[in-house]
């Protein structure tokens, strides 16, 4: 019996990556007291190298694909690809961070460490195969990035962000908590496999309608996480306040964890009901893009227009999620990564460029940095047409298949207005560009700092994946029809 | 090779100008100019080709782009493409050299810019492969975006942004469609899918054709301004910068007449001819409306503006009249079109930076300080109106003459039009020109400079040997448009009444 419950080398290499996130987290807490306040940007170094070595664990994790522990996680290559994507948003945020928490003095390094707990959350979440496993994994990460919401403790907004998004956060986990209750009472089980078996079983249409209820209770929470509408209010306020580099952490990784989740959960164990939930998600895809973009165009803050675009962002990706099409899935993974590049990418400058307590933060204060700063200026255009989805760059691919797998599933009506969506999403966008190139240039460009290292690797990387993933799509396509979930 | 050289060599051009020194702007426009002299030069080899293979698509390339789509890299050029391709390697150094003045801040950028126009136009009129279409289409918006909205006047930037929401947005219906029927035939290469629809592989139900039409049709026909969807134009070219109007007014508009012609006749061919009265309709309210405008602007700019869109409705009318002589006179009267409006606002632009005015009372008497500037609009006006032995005079007339095969009402009205554009033309001459000059008139205006004369030269003698030998055009569009043409006639599920061949020599 003992034997049984310890688990073999293979489970162990297929856990690695968060066993090793895990212990370089711990480590860094130990050592943080006994690190001297120079050298504590070092610790960083410690985080950077662990998330390195997961994005290889995974690999070689993926190799010995599998079930581990008794089919509570389930290593393929969906989660492999969403381990890896989460691990890289990790060391991204990581080398905005060591510059931005210098300028604010505040290096810590409980904060390095926190990221890898968040990412450790995440990488569960994506190789989760039980809706208890499910919930681990959401709460990981969530508490991790509550905490970094608030992390600037002397900040009132910081502070803010990080109570709205603690108090909403736990609701919705609340939802989704009672929602794995009613579906373990239905079906007598929490493995995916297990309920969708449980589903399909002839004499299960008593629970027919209920299971329904469940999968929406799960909905809820899920919606909450990627926010989508109505459950998007709190992102504009919770990345306003966030320090820069945690609000694009933020905006990516706990994103794209969810949407793995989203996916394998509604497309595996909630698979047989699924002409029930799409209809649902695909209304809510339309409240979601058209709310974001919508409320997108007043803005006048670059951190909150971001949010807002990743809301609208949320609604692109659940029309993927909604269409039936296998394509689905595989645009679900295209434009995450896509957008991890992106937004990364955008939320580097806006950090170099906001400067020492966040000043500089509204879009008039980009006024003419074209003529200052072309090159700063030259790449955040490439993210600004990307979201708007111009050719060659990534974002346009990515929208590009979401709409080709939405009419796949002769989503037609979804597709035309999402497509119109763009086009208004393209107006707030072009203010940035219109304030960057066609404005005089203002005080806030005058005196700029030079560049720190890590947000110019993290920009230009940004920056030349965008243009190849716009360019040759096919190199991640060939992963993502590789890696896709399997049709059930 | 040569087409390949052609289109990568501006995006080279254009990397090539980010990187020369900011300081050195009269390098920069040298540059700019010789990179883009020596462009048109060497699109001038397509032309052998073209016409000893009339109809076929030569200088073919057909490479994989990626295989997950199935996008292919399929580029080519035929009697239509040819001289809308040539158009745009003459316009584009003719648009550098009348900046060398007035353009003085951000040298660097703005050439960049235009030579990265250039590419996305030369890709637009290659294009075999839908989605390349698509790519190049959207590409080209981008240059042209900053072209309005960093060197404009006075309201650039909202013109900029109108004018790129406008568009964007006829371009995602038509990005739905292209991905509808890639889902349908499993390729986005035009020619495979009109191979599919010849051979009866690949149908479309009526609503389904329908839609996909309108789809495409919403793209072209807000490019090509077409009432009710033109009211993009007037902002945006008459705030533009002077090369910035040139290229959106002698090249950018015919983006959308060219989709026209090239995609949307033959890939639905039924829906086409089903909405062709309809169309033909709005176009020829497009004619009149856009003329009787101009007739009461008294902005020299906008005047040229709403006169485009007159032209540009002519260029519909042939078009959707679905004969060889309306299509023959819609594509000629394109390249007319892009001649003698880029001469006009060439023109324009150059009275402007005399008199620093665009307002037409500030003017008047021009001709007694600046005789030869007088001369060249005057002949720019008549070609422009559509006097015999000028380019447009040959456009017009065979767009009436299919127009009236067609249905006899469509050319009676759009012939007012024609009236209408030599009040409106000559009207303004007057007002320019003619009567005395005011002091500051006077001081103010020098005659044409060398540099002017020689970006204006060119097009006068395309003006002059455009409307005496169309021979040398004619044939070479002829046998692409019999080509489309014949396209346009598969799976129609109504009589159509072929009307009888009518020689081009009949036509001159």
């Amino acid at each position: 019996m003992l034997d049984n419950l310890w688990p073999s080398s293979a489970e162990l290499i297929r856990f690695m990556p968060e066993i090793i996130l895990t212990l370089a987290g711990v480590l860094i807490m130990v050592l943080e007291p006994l690190t001297r306040e120079e050298s504590k940007r070092n610790l960083a170094g410690i985080a950077f190298a662990a998330l390195a070595t997961a994005m290889f664990a995974a690999l070689i994790a993926q190799n010995n694909s599998g079930y581990a522990f008794h089919h509570m996680l389930v290593v393929d290559g969906f989660g492999t690809f969403f381990r890896i994507l989460v691990c890289a948003v990790g060391l991204l945020t990581i080398l905005l961070s060591v510059a931005y928490l210098e300028r604010e003095k505040h290096q810590q390094g409980e904060y390095y460490a926190l990221i890898l707990f968040s990412v450790t959350g995440q990488c569960i979440m994506a190789t989760a195969n039980e809706l208890i496993m499910v919930f681990i994994g959401i709460e990981i990460s969530s508490i991790a990035s509550y905490v970094l919401a608030g992390y600037l403790r002397d900040d009132k907004r910081s502070n803010e962000s990080a109570i709205k998004y603690f108090l909403l956060g736990s609701f919705a986990t609340a939802f989704l908590l009672y929602g794995v209750s009613w579906v373990y009472g239905l079906t007598g089980t929490t493995n995916l496999d297990g309920i969708r078996a449980a589903i399909l079983e002839p004499n299960f249409s008593s629970g027919d309608s209920l299971i329904g209820l469940a999968a929406a209770l799960m909905a809820v929470g899920f919606a909450f996480k990627v926010a989508a509408v109505p459950f998007q209010g709190w992102a504009p306020d919770v990345y306003q306040g966030a320090p820069a580099p945690i609000s694009a952490f933020m905006s990516v990784g706990p994103k794209a964890a969810a949407f793995a989740v989203f996916l394998r959960v509604f497309r595996t164990a909630f698979a047989p009901v699924s002409d029930r939930w799409e209809p649902i998600v695909a209304l809510v895809a339309l409240a979601t893009m058209t709310v974001g973009n919508f409320a997108a165009l007043r803005q006048t803050n670059i951190k909150r227009l971001l949010a807002y675009s990743s809301i609208a962002n949320a609604g692109y990706l659940l029309v993927a999620v909604s269409s039936r099409s296998e394509l689905g899935v595989q645009a679900v993974m295209f434009y995450l990564a896509a957008y991890v590049a992106m937004t990364m990418g955008a939320f580097a400058i806006i950090t170099h460029f906001s400067r020492q307590g966040e000043r500089f933060v509204e879009i008039g204060d980009l006024s003419g940095l074209a003529a200052k700063q072309p090159v700063l200026a030259g790449l955040f255009t490439i993210f600004a047409l990307s979201m708007i989805g111009i050719p060659l760059t990534a974002g346009f691919f990515g929208k590009f298949y979401i709409f080709k797998a939405a009419l796949d599933s002769h989503l037609v009506w979804l597709t035309v207005i999402g497509l119109l969506n763009s086009a208004v999403a393209a107006y707030y966008y072009l203010q940035i560009l219109v304030v960057m190139y066609m404005h005089e240039p203002g005080t806030a460009v005058e005196e700029m700092e030079p560049v720190s290292g890590g947000i110019t690797i993290t920009a230009w990387v940004a920056a030349v994946a965008t243009l190849v993933l716009g360019i040759f799509p096919d190199l991640l396509l060939n992963i993502t029809s590789k890696w896709t979930l399997p049709p059930k | 090779m040569l087409l390949n050289a052609l289109l990568f060599l501006p995006l080279i051009g254009f990397l090539i100008t980010l990187f020369l020194p900011k300081e050195n702007a009269d390098g920069i426009r040298k540059f700019a100019l010789g990179f883009s002299g020596l462009l048109f030069l060497l699109s001038l080899g397509l032309i052998g080709q073209v016409l000893a293979t009339p109809g076929e698509y030569v200088h073919v390339t057909d490479l994989e782009w990626m295989s997950l789509p199935k996008i292919r890299y399929h580029i080519g050029v035929d009697g239509v493409s040819l001289w809308l391709v040539i158009l745009t390697t003459l316009l584009t150094p003719l648009a550098i050299l009348i900046s060398f003045e007035s353009i003085g801040s951000r040298i660097k950028e703005y050439y960049a810019f235009l030579l990265l126009l250039e590419f996305g136009l030369i890709g637009v009129f290659v294009s075999l492969d839908l989605f390349l279409f698509y790519v190049f289409w959207e590409v080209s918006l981008i240059p042209m975006y900053f072209l309005i909205g960093i060197w404009g006047h006075a309201r650039r930037i909202f013109a900029a942004v109108k004018f790129f929401i406008f568009t964007m947005t006829g371009s995602v219906l038509m990005l739905a469609s292209i991905i509808y029927l890639y889902l349908k035939v499993d390729t986005f290469d035009s020619v495979v899918i009109l191979q599919q629809l010849q051979s009866g592989a690949l149908r479309l139900s009526s609503t389904e054709g329908l839609w996909l039409f309108l789809a495409f049709f919403a793209a072209f026909a807000i490019k090509a301004s077409l009432f009710p969807l033109h009211s993009w134009l007037p902002d945006t070219y008459s705030e533009a910068p002077i090369a910035g109007t040139v290229m959106l007014a002698a090249v950018m508009a015919k983006m959308g007449t060219y989709g026209l012609v090239r995609f949307c006749l033959p890939l639905f061919p039924n829906a086409a001819r089903e909405c062709a009265s309809w169309i033909a309709a709005l176009a020829v309210i497009g004619i009149i409306y856009g003329a009787l405008i101009a007739l009461i602007q008294p902005n020299m700019k906008r005047l040229v503006a709403y006169s485009s869109i007159s032209h540009l409705g002519f260029v519909i009318l042939g078009a959707f009249s679905f004969n060889q002589v309306g299509l023959d006179g819609a594509v000629y009267q394109m390249i007319n079109h892009g001649i003698s409006t880029g001469a006009l606002f060439m023109l324009v632009g150059m009275l402007y930076e005399r008199r620093g005015s665009l307002e037409i009372q500030d003017y008047g008497g021009v001709a007694t300080p600046a005789p030869r500037l007088a001369a060249v609009f005057l002949i720019v006006t008549l070609a422009s109106v559509g006097l015999p032995t000028l380019n447009n005079f040959i456009g017009e007339f065979l767009v009436l003459q299919g127009a009236a095969m067609a249905n006899f009402s469509w050319a009676v009205f759009a012939a007012v039009g024609v009236i209408l554009s030599a009040c409106y033309m000559l009207w303004l001459y007057q007002r320019l020109f003619l009567g005395r000059a005011t002091e500051e008139v006077a001081q103010r205006m020098p005659d044409l400079r060398s540099r002017e004369w020689v970006a204006l030269a060119p097009l006068l003698v395309l003006m002059v040997w455009m409307g005496i030998y169309a021979q040398t055009f004619l044939p070479s569009i002829s046998a692409s448009n019999a080509r489309i043409l014949e396209q346009t006639k598969v799976n129609v599920d109504f009589m159509v009444q072929t009307p009888q061949q009518t020689e081009v020599a009949d036509a001159r």
